[in-house]
């Protein structure tokens, strides 16, 4: 009886017969798409705009300062080694932020699984692949049990993580004994950091990114524009693949120029925490936006209720996002502690956490809930890392890179603030 | 039952609901409910606030598990446990604070929590052309875009996004929760067009309202809750407007309604 409504689709679609919606198919113009987005800022959807011009502005502004070692290739390869660990914890938060809650222990969850990692490999000579699962495992084990206390138990996020934020300081100060650091000097772990893709195999990834990218924006287009579907139009496609195909070239570029300090030796190539940052972005965006997963978490941050009367598993969902946080947490510890050669009781504690909330939040990502990329975080990440680069090339004291970093999160946290309520005046 | 206009009642009911109690804790806020909704009609359920209305279908949708009496879907005995197996059943709700995700679009909300894949992926092709072919059989014009975000849309196109979307699946019975309350006049006609519709393509419709006016237009049967009994279930030629009133108000209205002693201690 109820089949009167599912007949065959799309009968009369193509040939343009009327059926209400041509609106969103018309917009072929590149200056109709032009003005739908301008419409979207003006009514507080800034998407990535500060982050972009975070990083503009900041490079331009350390660049003037320090013209001689900002903006060198061996700066920018540090740089990179300096975001990735902001990025990775951010990506996970990014999930937890997305359904309006909080993980304020992810920090030092980092610090527990790199110490895991730096115990095993140690003290019991574990392989390194080995020394990596037990830390990924334990970041699982640690989300679920953050997860079933906000998820099941219905602790708000706030006061469980924060409580698990001193707790797991204490846990990580015992396995590493008072005042005592582990080295991690695995040559597996350490190439995360100080080791690179070889220049040539660099290229061939960075050209098949671009090939690749461009294919899936275009066949999209294509099925989108056949089948009559809302698309973007050519114009928009295209520059979108230019923009990704450039900023690909330019980074492989400069990283793939010498930057040896002494002259006799050769220091090229891509540092594999960009790569390894790359592939995380592509497997977390295909999640948040090509699964059933990915939706679920944007319908329960956007209404938790209208969610779970869709028959949507909420708190499944919520434990998810934070094993999901926990696991990058691992991930970014992990890469931390390649970078800095060992692990410490104090790992993943100070501002470790506040760099990731920030990074999201200058991203783009809202700290109310239902709105927030997994680009964001690479995005906001680039920017707290040029700060942090840029403000110790300047040799600024340590009392002023707090300030300026807590401003920075404060300013991004009233701009998200502010495009919410603008959004709700506009009914954006 | 001899109104001309009146539609057999010999035939199966969609939902029939037999004897059906609820309780909160110590109140008991459905008493021995009756109900019988039939395909291809419009049941108005009337009754004041706190009668049991919204008690009443968040029973039918799964939400509250009822304490005890029959629940029998298209004749055979049912129990629903959750809103997936309402769902699965195919009974579909809108609600009155309409449950949308603002944060996604048109098309996104219709298929939430039933989105359709290909292997792991989301298959937004099949989705978006699926949602314009609902929203283009109900005769819906005032949408711009199947791809824009719910928050940008008017109260009346929400309403109209709510119910294509009950629509969208193979449902059978579609329940209203007042969708013409916060609406203007214009609005409100097209949302009645849309009820009709509903009706006329073979859905069972619950249409709740506390606008007689409404009620009278598209309605085939009415059912009225008092305190949590129901007072009526009739064919909607057996009444007329000021009944329908003194039903709502106090439980009975010449020969229908509950008894006067019952009515008697209920007051109490």
């Amino acid at each position: 009886m109820s089949s009167t409504l599912s007949t065959p689709t799309s009968a009369q679609e193509p040939g343009g017969a009327p059926s209400g919606f041509e609106a969103d198919r018309g917009t072929d113009s590149l200056g109709g798409t032009v003005r739908a987005y301008l419409d979207r800022v003006r009514g507080g959807d800034l998407g990535a705009l500060p982050a972009i011009l975070g990083i503009v502005v900041l490079g331009l502004l350390f660049f003037v300062l320090r013209p001689e070692t900002f903006l060198t290739p061996r700066n920018m390869a540090n740089l990179a080694d300096q975001a990735a660990p902001i990025i990775i914890l951010a990506m996970g938060l990014v999930f937890i932020l997305l359904l309006g809650e909080i993980d304020l222990s992810a920090g030092v969850v980092s610090g527990v699984c790199a110490a895991v990692m730096a115990k095993l490999l140690a003290d019991a000579g574990a392989p390194w692949y080995v020394s990596v699962l037990a830390a990924i495992v334990t970041g699982v084990v640690i989300g679920l049990f953050t997860g079933s206390l906000v998820g099941m138990v219905g602790i708000p996020s706030f006061v469980v993580t924060l409580a698990l934020f001193l707790g797991w300081q204490g846990f990580t100060l015992r396995l590493i004994g008072e005042g005592g650091t582990v080295p991690v000097r695995d040559p597996v772990i350490s190439a995360i950091s100080d080791k690179n893709v070889p220049v040539a195999l660099g290229w061939v990834l960075a050209l098949l990114t671009i090939a690749v990218y461009a294919a899936l924006q275009l066949n999209r287009f294509r099925v989108q524009k056949a089948r009559g579907l809302a698309h973007a139009p050519l114009a928009v496609v295209l520059v979108r693949i230019g923009v990704i195909a450039a900023v690909v070239v330019l980074v492989t570029a400069v990283l793939s120029v010498d930057r040896a300090p002494a002259v006799g030796v050769v220091l090229a190539g891509v540092p594999y925490a960009i790569p390894l940052v790359v592939l995380l972005l592509l497997l977390l965006t295909f999640v948040l936006g090509r699964t059933s997963f990915g939706r679920h978490v944007y319908a329960v941050g956007g209404n938790a209720e209208a969610a779970r009367r869709a028959g949507i598993n909420v708190t499944r969902i919520r434990v998810a996002v934070f094993v999901i946080g926990s696991t990058l947490a691992a991930i970014s510890g992990i890469v931390a502690a390649a970078r800095l050669g060992s692990v410490a009781p104090g790992s993943g504690g100070g501002n470790t956490l506040l760099y990731a909330v920030g990074a999201a939040v200058i991203g783009g990502t809202s700290l109310f809930g239902g709105r927030g990329r997994v680009r964001d975080a690479v995005l906001g990440g680039l920017v707290v890392a040029i700060i942090a680069n840029g403000l110790g090339l300047l040799g600024t004291e340590a009392y002023l890179n707090f300030i300026i970093t807590g401003g920075v999160l404060l300013l991004a946290a009233s701009v998200d603030a502010l495009a919410r309520r603008r959004a709700a005046a506009t009914g954006h | 039952m001899s109104a001309p206009i009146d539609r057999p009642e010999d035939g199966t009911p969609t939902l029939e609901l037999r004897g059906v109690n609820k309780s909160f804790g110590a109140i008991q806020v459905l008493h021995d409910v009756h109900m019988k909704v039939y395909p291809g009609q419009v049941t108005a359920l009337v009754g004041d606030n706190g009668a049991g209305k919204s008690t009443l279908i968040k029973s039918i949708a799964g939400i509250h598990a009822i304490d005890s009496g029959e629940f029998l879907f298209e004749g055979k005995p049912v129990t629903v446990s959750g809103p997936r197996e309402a769902a699965a059943l195919g009974i579909e709700i809108v609600y009155q604070d309409l449950a949308l995700a603002d944060n996604l679009d048109v098309v996104q909300n219709m298929f939430l929590g039933r989105e359709r894949k290909n292997g792991i992926l989301l298959d937004e092709t099949s989705m978006e052309e699926a949602a314009r072919d609902t929203l283009s059989k109900l005769s819906v014009r005032t949408l711009k875009s199947v791809r824009q975000l719910v928050s940008s849309l008017s109260g009346g196109q929400r309403q109209t996004v709510a119910i294509a979307k009950a629509v969208l699946w193979e449902s059978k019975l579609v329940v209203l929760d007042e969708p013409t309350a916060a609406l203007g006049v214009a609005q409100t006609r097209q949302v009645l067009d849309l009820v009709r519709r509903l009706a006329d393509t073979g859905h069972a419709v619950v249409f709740i309202s506390h606008n007689m006016v409404d009620v009278f237009e598209v309605s085939d049967r009415i059912a009225a809750l008092y305190l949590g009994r129901m007072a009526a279930d009739v064919p909607i030629s057996q009444v007329d407007r000021p009944q329908v009133i003194e039903l709502i108000t106090a439980g009975r209205s010449g020969d229908l309604g509950i008894a006067p002693a019952e009515a008697a201690a209920v007051e109490v």
